[in-house]
Formats: C-alpha cells, sequence, structure tokens
C-alpha cells in the first residue's frame, strides 16, 4: 500500500513537470511567461557551477539559520514560560490566536528604518514569522502530557530536573517538532519575502532583480532552487514528524 | 467578564509596548499610538482613500470567494477519496510551505499588472490551508456516525444534512479562517508590487516616500481588521467546535 502511494505520489509530480514541458515546447506557455522546466533545470546547474550566486545563497541560509535557532530556543523557553503562568496565558490567549492573521511583513519597513538597511530587519522578519508558532505548539504540547505521568513522577519522587528531561519533553516531543517544522518553514518564508520586497542581497533579492532585469532564465533558475531547497527540507521534517507521531500512538 | 478584563490588559500592553518603542526609536521610525490613530482616522475620511480600500476590498473578495469555492471542492474530493488523498497529502504540505513570494513574478507574467494579479494572488494563498482543513475534516469523520445513519436508512440527502454536514463544519470552518487570514496577506503584498491601486500600493508608495505617519496609520488600519475579522471567525469557530463537543460527548 505505502509503496503504491509513493509510486502514485511521483507519478503525480513528473506528470505536472511534463505537461508544462509540453505546453511550453508546443508554444501553449510562451517563453516571455516561462521556460520549460529542462531549461529551468540547465540554468540552474550552470548557475550554480559558475558559483556567481554562492554568496547570496549563503547569506539566505545564515540568515534564516540565525532567525530560526533563536526562534526555536526563545520560542520554547517563552512557552514553557506561558504555560507555567496560567493567568498570563489567558491574557496572552488573542494575541496568540490572532498572530498569523496579522501581515506582519507590514513592518517590515520599520525595522529596515531602525536598523538599517542590512541582516538585522531579515532576521527579525524571520524571527517573528517563526517564534509564536513555536510557543503555541510548546503550550499545546505540554497541554497534551497526560496528568498521570505528573502523578507518577510524583509517585517515583523525582526531582524537577529528571521529571522534565525524562517524562514531560518526551512526552510532549512530537507536538513541539511540529512546532519545529512550522518554524522552518515560516522562517523560510519570512526572510526570503522580506528579501524579495527590500534588502540588499540574498535568494529574494537576487529573484525580484533577475525579474526587473527580464533575465527569464536566471529568475526561474533561482525560483526553482529556492522551491526545491525549501521542498526538500519540508518533506523531511513531515516525514520525520509522521514517524515521531506513530510511535507516539504505539505507545 | 474575565476575559473582557484580559484582553483589556493584552491591549494596555501592547498599547505601552509602542509608546515605548517610539520613545526608544524617535519620529524617524515610527508614531506614536494616539497619532497614529488620528492619521488613520483621517485617512479613512479622505476621498482621495476611499477608492484605495474598494479596490482592495474588491480583489480580496474575489480571491476568497475563489479560494473557498476551490479548496472546499478539492478538499471534498481528496477527503472522500482516500487513495488521492494519501497521494497528494505531502505535497499539499509542501506548497503550504513554500514561501509563495518568489511565485510572484511568475503571476505577473501570466496576469500582467493588474486586478486579476492580486486576486490570482491572494487566491494562492488561500486556497491550500482550506483544501488541508477540508480534506482532514472529511477523513476524520467517525464511521459509527455514517454507520448509524445507514442504521436509520437515510437518503442521501437526509445523511449529508443530518450528520455528514454538522460532522466537518467545525474543521472546515477553522480552515475557512486561517484561509481569510492568508488570502488577505496575499493580496495585500500582490498589491504592493503589482498594482497601480489598493491599500498595498499606497503602503508601498508610503515606504517609497519615508511617509512614517502613512505607513503607521496603514498598519494600524491592517492589523485593526485582520484582528477584528480573525476575533469574530474565532468565536464562530469556537462556537461551532463547541457544539460538535457537546454533541459528540
Amino acid at each position: 500500500m505505502g509503496s503504491r502511494v509513493n509510486v502514485l505520489r511521483c507519478a503525480v509530480v513528473a506528470s505536472g513537470f511534463l505537461l508544462v514541458e509540453g505546453l511550453a515546447h508546443i508554444g501553449m506557455i510562451p517563453r516571455v511567461m516561462m521556460i520549460p522546466p529542462s531549461e529551468m533545470t540547465v540554468a540552474l546547474v550552470r548557475l550554480l557551477v559558475s558559483g556567481t550566486m554562492n554568496a547570496h545563497i549563503a547569506l539566505t541560509l545564515r540568515n534564516i539559520g540565525i532567525a530560526l535557532s533563536s526562534a526555536i530556543v526563545l520560542g520554547f523557553a517563552a512557552g514553557a514560560t506561558v504555560h507555567s503562568l496560567p493567568r498570563l496565558r489567558s491574557i496572552l490567549d488573542p494575541f496568540f490566536a490572532s498572530y498569523y492573521s496579522i501581515p506582519i511583513f507590514v513592518f517590515y519597513p520599520l525595522f529596515i528604518v531602525i536598523f538599517g538597511m542590512n541582516s538585522i530587519p531579515l532576521i527579525i522578519m524571520g524571527f517573528l514569522s517563526a517564534v509564536v508558532a513555536m510557543i503555541i505548539n510548546t503550550l499545546n504540547g505540554l497541554d497534551r502530557v497526560p496528568r498521570v505521568f505528573r502523578k507518577t513522577t510524583r509517585v517515583f519522587q523525582m526531582n524537577r530536573f529528571r521529571t522534565v528531561c525524562f517524562v514531560i519533553l518526551p512526552a510532549a516531543a512530537a507536538h513541539i517538532f511540529t512546532g519545529v517544522k512550522l518554524a522552518v518553514a515560516n522562517a523560510f518564508i519570512g526572510v526570503i519575502a522580506a528579501e524579495f520586497i527590500l534588502s540588499g542581497g540574498g535568494l529574494g533579492y537576487q529573484i525580484s532583480f533577475a525579474y526587473f532585469a527580464f533575465d527569464n532564465k536566471n529568475m526561474y533558475a533561482l525560483i526553482a532552487l529556492t522551491l526545491a531547497l525549501v521542498t526538500v527540507i519540508n518533506l523531511t521534517l513531515f516525514a520525520w514528524e509522521k514517524r515521531l507521531l506513530t510511535r507516539m500512538g504505539r505507545r | 467578564m474575565r476575559r473582557a478584563l484580559d484582553i483589556l490588559i493584552l491591549l494596555a500592553g501592547l498599547l505601552f509596548a509602542w509608546q515605548t518603542t517610539f520613545w526608544l526609536f524617535g519620529d524617524l521610525a515610527i508614531t506614536p499610538p494616539a497619532e497614529t490613530a488620528t492619521r488613520a482616522i483621517q485617512m479613512l475620511g479622505s476621498e482621495r482613500f476611499w477608492p484605495e480600500l474598494m479596490e482592495t476590498a474588491h480583489a480580496f473578495t474575489v480571491a476568497l470567494v475563489l479560494a473557498m469555492l476551490s479548496g472546499l471542492s478539492l478538499g471534498l474530493i481528496l477527503g472522500f477519496h482516500r487513495l488521492s488523498g494519501e497521494v497528494c497529502e505531502p505535497i499539499l504540505s509542501a506548497l503550504y510551505s513554500i514561501p509563495k513570494v518568489t511565485l510572484y513574478p511568475i503571476v505577473l507574467l501570466i496576469f500582467g499588472i493588474g486586478l486579476s494579479a492580486k486576486i490570482a494572488f491572494g487566491a494562492i494563498h488561500g486556497i491550500v490551508p482550506i483544501v488541508i482543513f477540508t480534506m482532514d475534516a472529511v477523513r476524520n469523520i467517525r464511521p459509527v456516525y455514517v454507520k448509524t445513519g445507514r442504521v436509520y436508512h437515510l437518503g442521501a440527502m437526509s445523511m449529508a444534512r443530518t450528520i455528514l454536514v454538522p460532522a466537518v463544519l467545525p474543521e472546515i470552518i477553522t480552515g475557512l479562517r486561517v484561509g481569510f487570514a492568508l488570502t488577505l496577506i496575499g493580496t495585500l503584498i500582490g498589491e504592493m508590487f503589482g498594482a497601480l491601486s489598493g491599500v498595498g500600493f499606497v503602503l508601498m508608495r508610503a515606504i517609497g516616500l519615508h511617509d512614517v505617519k502613512t505607513i503607521m496609520a496603514i498598519t494600524l488600519m491592517l492589523v485593526v481588521f485582520a484582528a477584528l475579522a480573525n476575533t469574530l471567525l474565532l468565536g464562530i469557530d469556537r462556537r461551532v467546535h463547541h457544539g460538535a463537543a457537546t454533541q459528540g460527548s
């Protein structure tokens, strides 16, 4: 069953590409609009071999890395703190619930004015996109630790440190991991979108630069690179998450 | 009563943070709450701003209707047909998490600058969550509900009306809430890059002119609108979920 689904999935994706490829070759999709996927691949390989984009790719990944790691660490810490303070939590609840409905990129210009046109506003955008997903899922994970687990730790007279390390964290792990997965996706979206809007370098900047220069080859190569990168990372995390959840279910 | 107090404390905290940021960074970067609110009200009263607002409202409504119709129907198909659902799930999850701004040049090349590009951009943001939530809602219908319906010899129509719709509605409403927010974000981003009118365009122009007052006023309007709409939808969402929970127990 599982392998059949995988085969079908690959077939669906492949036929999508082939369809675009075919339509591009017979001219149904004009070249000024989109180049065939095969040419995108060739352009991408050429771009990567030439090395002209390496600095931009490295810059984007570095900014995402900083934004993401601080969002995961601070988001987890904030989630754990808020979880232990029910009064604060009920005050912050509407804030968390509305957070992702607010277009946070409207704050981006303010950060540019405050911090200047450098990596800091980009990192802040990535951080702000990612951190609340981490907080919400940490809260969610801690909520779902069955009460009997805590009682059991008391029966065994475990100290606080051991309780957290050996009982609470493993029990909440799957949900916290969901938070990490969403934080990764959101950090990518935040940083690349901000680069696209206004910045001096990075993948998003290069895509918008190529677009305004009518450089379709490089633009599509960079879009393909960005999407492929994000997709591979996300599918890996998605698979891990599924495995974690099934393991939790079996226990 | 206590919830109202909580919300007041939250709002006071946010306003305090805003005012403090102003004191820290000065009027080069932001304007204080009172001044921003005055400017926002003044803009809402001006005749020049209304057409832009209407333009955005128009694009957003069409995008939302498109995202809802296509999202719901795709979600229903993928939910009822188990194999296609399983095949598409990771694909959808991947689509959900790609930075869709990078698709913007493609949308512009296809639709050109103007209304249809904004609508398309809004719709592609909103459709994926609606599909995912609808699909999950249908998949998670408990088999015992359907069996009970069969025991009562319900016809297709009454089965749908009395069992299937009430079972899937709560999750679908959650999906529509998320879809609403993302469609709004998509439409605004669309206006910021590829339009010559609309609120997003006015915002982008203000950024270009470094008109901090206008940037802040538009930001305030958008945040207030998004938060109010979300609170309203969340209220409906919770009520429906609560209803489902009490019926279920």
